[in-house]
């Protein structure tokens, strides 16, 4: 990469750390530092202004070069990823968004600790929301480390530290500092960028081939040297049954994962209604549906205007696939066209690491303060109190981070992510479930689903390929490998739900008729709302 | 926790038919009325049971004595309530039906992507093959259920749901302003002992 380049990219990078710390200072300015401030923004935020937040806060890097990156590389086999990470949009829509917004007021564990006795419930499904939080936090972090390093062109370890260092400062400071209000409008900035970046880049190669698709996917069958194979399954994941199962297993976790992200499910607090949650899921699914359609051109643009073995020698896992392309559209590496829009490219993604970051981290403090520390705390300790933890939380969840990504830079962080999903699935979508739908469920169900769920996905990852027995391991000496799967899905989930199930039938308690009662009401109706 | 608590619906900005509603009527118990509790599902603001879904509540004062009498005791009459019981059949009828098809729907398309990638592979027209179209369809089906779930609740759910969200606020605020009653009721009767 030219130093030109590098000054355009650099200038966008500070122009957007610029705006994002001008937006923490505005809305800082009157705060009255409540918990309602601070967690949710003060449920004021329209469904427009949510759904942009949402998508904002869903579409990582990981989804905006990688699918791409992944599609570029091994054709139809990325496409499986965007099918999964849409359809899960269903999920969160019809069986959860409305009924934990009316149910809860700052995290997903109000809903279920609602029914049950209230302190060993939110320990537990605050320790399994911060561990998921962690997982993926680090996934970005390590994310924007490479990203980073690779996109201001200098691959040396130490840029990428300063990068790790750099973003985990930023989303600490947005954090503490501006609270859900200043983590809303970044994502909402960083998702019209994402958008605007993505059509720009789509028009463009949709031009190249003068709007004929079939054109389009032919260039890239032809170019990839796979033919026809190229445009059907297989090319990744169609090797022997194991990576099949695989594939089958991190779909099962990406599907249902979604509705357990602990920062996605606070995001529906944000706004004062369970209609208007609905509306801003109806936005999300818009925006996100028609991000990776779009993706999916860009992948296949790149297959068949950038190459995939041009793409390979820049980054063997493909993330560099979308701004090689978009140097290329621009007019070439040496054009002015091609700085322009290769600079423009990465600080869209950079703006997309900060702001998911943020929201991750802000949700993760708020399990920490809500749930860990009320819970475990002293009696009678004021609320106020619960905003400066929730603040101590996030300086050092980002401590953290920075830590684990420094630690696990050299790691591939696409397990990292299908791991948070399946942790989400198997630890927090069967608890949220049951709460919300099971009229018996009790107590010690709530835990064990947790801990059922928690615990397998947890342990299946230790004693994975991941992590033992294979050349690519992350510690490819030793070997404890048991369980021959990559991502514990396909396991882990129904544990969770039979976890679930076993500790209702076994506990002695009898479910609290009044409380579900008060649950099934509330969660359809909106009664007693916050 | 203060999950009860009377929200000030004051800085709202959003046109929102919940928050319309609640705060055009907020407060509107305050009135001196007296009347027994038995009468207090007459209290529903102007209008809002159009569909007439939540007219059929039993009264308040029959409820029987388990629980009643306590915030606990009305959400367990309102759960029992055939209006009630209407908003969540509606919810589940199309709720149950629509998640199972489209899990299945989706789990049959990964499991045809990974075991039969070569019935996925077969051409249709040109470039396009049965895997791109199911992909495409895979898109198609996210976007009309969701278009469907968002028309169904608008239409079908949300105005009954609202009349119940009125119910449960009106008699806890009518068991509140009841509660001070008696109180005050019972001070006087003592002073009055007192005499």
């Amino acid at each position: 990469m030219s130093t030109e380049h590098q000054t355009l990219a650099l200038i966008l990078f500070s122009a957007f750390v610029a705006v994002t710390l001008g937006i923490t200072t505005w809305v800082s300015r009157n705060r009255r530092g409540s918990a309602e401030e601070f967690y949710v923004g003060g449920r004021l935020f329209s469904p427009m202004e949510n759904g942009f937040a949402i998508a904002g806060d869903y579409m990582s890097a990981a989804s905006f070069l990688g699918i791409s990156g992944l599609i570029a590389l091994f054709g139809y086999d990325g496409l499986l990823y965007s099918v999964g990470f849409l359809v899960a949009w269903l999920v969160v829509l019809l069986l959860v968004a409305e009924l934990v917004r009316n149910c809860g007021r700052f995290t997903f564990a109000d809903v279920v600790a609602a029914r049950m006795s209230e302190r060993p419930v939110r320990i537990a499904a605050g320790a399994s929301s911060v561990t998921v939080s962690v997982l993926y936090l680090v996934a970005q972090m390590v994310g924007a480390g490479s990203l980073v390093g690779l996109l201001i062109g200098s691959a040396d370890a130490a840029a990428r530290s300063w990068a790790v260092v750099g973003v985990g400062a930023l989303m600490v400071v947005y954090v503490a500092f501006g609270g859900m209000r200043a983590t809303t409008w970044i994502q909402i900035v960083k998702a019209v960028l994402l958008m605007g970046g993505a059509v720009a880049l789509t028009v463009l190669v949709l031009l190249r081939f003068h709007g004929d698709i079939d054109q389009l996917l032919a260039g890239a069958a032809e170019r990839s040297g796979h033919g026809s194979r190229f445009l059907a399954p297989g090319l990744k994941y169609g090797g022997d049954w194991t990576a099949r199962v695989d594939f089958l297993s991190l779909g099962l976790a990406l599907v249902l994962g979604t509705a357990g992200l602990p920062h996605i499910l606070a995001r529906f607090y944000t706004v004062p209604t369970a209609r208007a949650a609905r509306r801003s899921v109806v936005w999300a699914i818009a925006l996100i549906g028609g991000f990776y359609l779009m993706t999916i051109v860009l992948g296949f643009g790149a297959a068949a205007l950038v190459g995939p073995d041009a793409v390979r020698a820049s980054n063997a896992s493909g993330n560099t696939a979308v701004p090689l392309l978009a140097t290329l559209l621009g007019g070439g590496a040496d054009s002015t066209g091609g700085a322009v829009l290769f600079a423009l490219v990465a600080a869209v993604a950079f703006a997309t690491i900060l702001a998911v970051v943020a929201g991750i981290t802000l949700a993760s403090s708020a399990s920490v303060a809500h749930d860990l520390y009320a819970s475990l705390r002293r009696r009678g300790a004021k609320p106020r109190s619960e905003v400066a933890v929730a603040k101590v939380a996030a300086v050092g969840i980002g401590a953290t981070a920075i830590a684990l990504g420094l630690l696990a830079q050299d790691l591939n962080v696409a397990f990292l992510v299908g791991l948070a999903f399946a942790v989400a699935a198997s630890a927090n979508l069967p608890v949220l479930m049951y709460s919300l739908f099971w009229r018996n469920f009790t107590t010690r169900g709530a835990v064990w689903s947790v801990y059922g769920g928690l615990v397998p996905a947890v342990l299946l990852v230790v004693l994975s390929p991941v992590v033992s027995g294979s050349p690519e391991s992350l510690f490819p000496g030793v070997d404890l490998q048991l369980f021959p799967l990559q991502n514990p899905g396909i396991v882990s989930i129904p544990l969770g739900f039979l976890a679930g199930w076993l500790g209702t039938v076994t506990s002695r308690e009898a479910a609290d008729e009044a409380k579900h009662a008060e649950t099934e009401v509330r969660s359809l109706t909106g009664a007693g709302a916050a | 926790m203060d999950k009860h608590e009377c929200r000030d619906a004051g800085p709202v900005r959003l046109e929102d038919p919940w928050y319309d509603a609640l705060a055009a009527g907020w407060g509107e118990g305050e009135d001196t009325a007296g009347g027994s509790a038995a009468d207090l599902p007459a209290h529903a603001p102007h209008g809002s049971r159009a569909d007439g879904t939540a007219a059929d509540l039993p009264a308040y004062g029959t409820a029987g004595t388990a629980g009643a009498g306590t915030t606990a005791g009305i959400y367990l009459q309102v759960q029992r309530s055939a209006a009630f019981q209407e908003v969540r059949s509606r919810y589940r009828r199309f709720v149950v039906p629509a998640v199972l098809g489209f899990l299945l729907w989706y789990v049959a398309y990964v499991v045809a992507a990974v075991a039969t990638p070569g019935l996925m592979a077969r051409p249709v027209a040109g470039s396009v093959n049965i895997a791109l179209l199911a992909g495409l369809a895979q898109f198609l089906t996210t976007f009309l259920l969701t278009w469907a779930y968002a028309r169904h609740a608008r239409l079908r759910r949300d105005r009954a749901a609202l009349d119940l969200r009125w119910t449960v606020f009106e008699q806890a605020h009518d068991q509140q302003r009841d509660q001070a009653r008696d109180q005050v009721g019972d001070q006087e009767r003592d002073r009055g002992a007192g005499r």
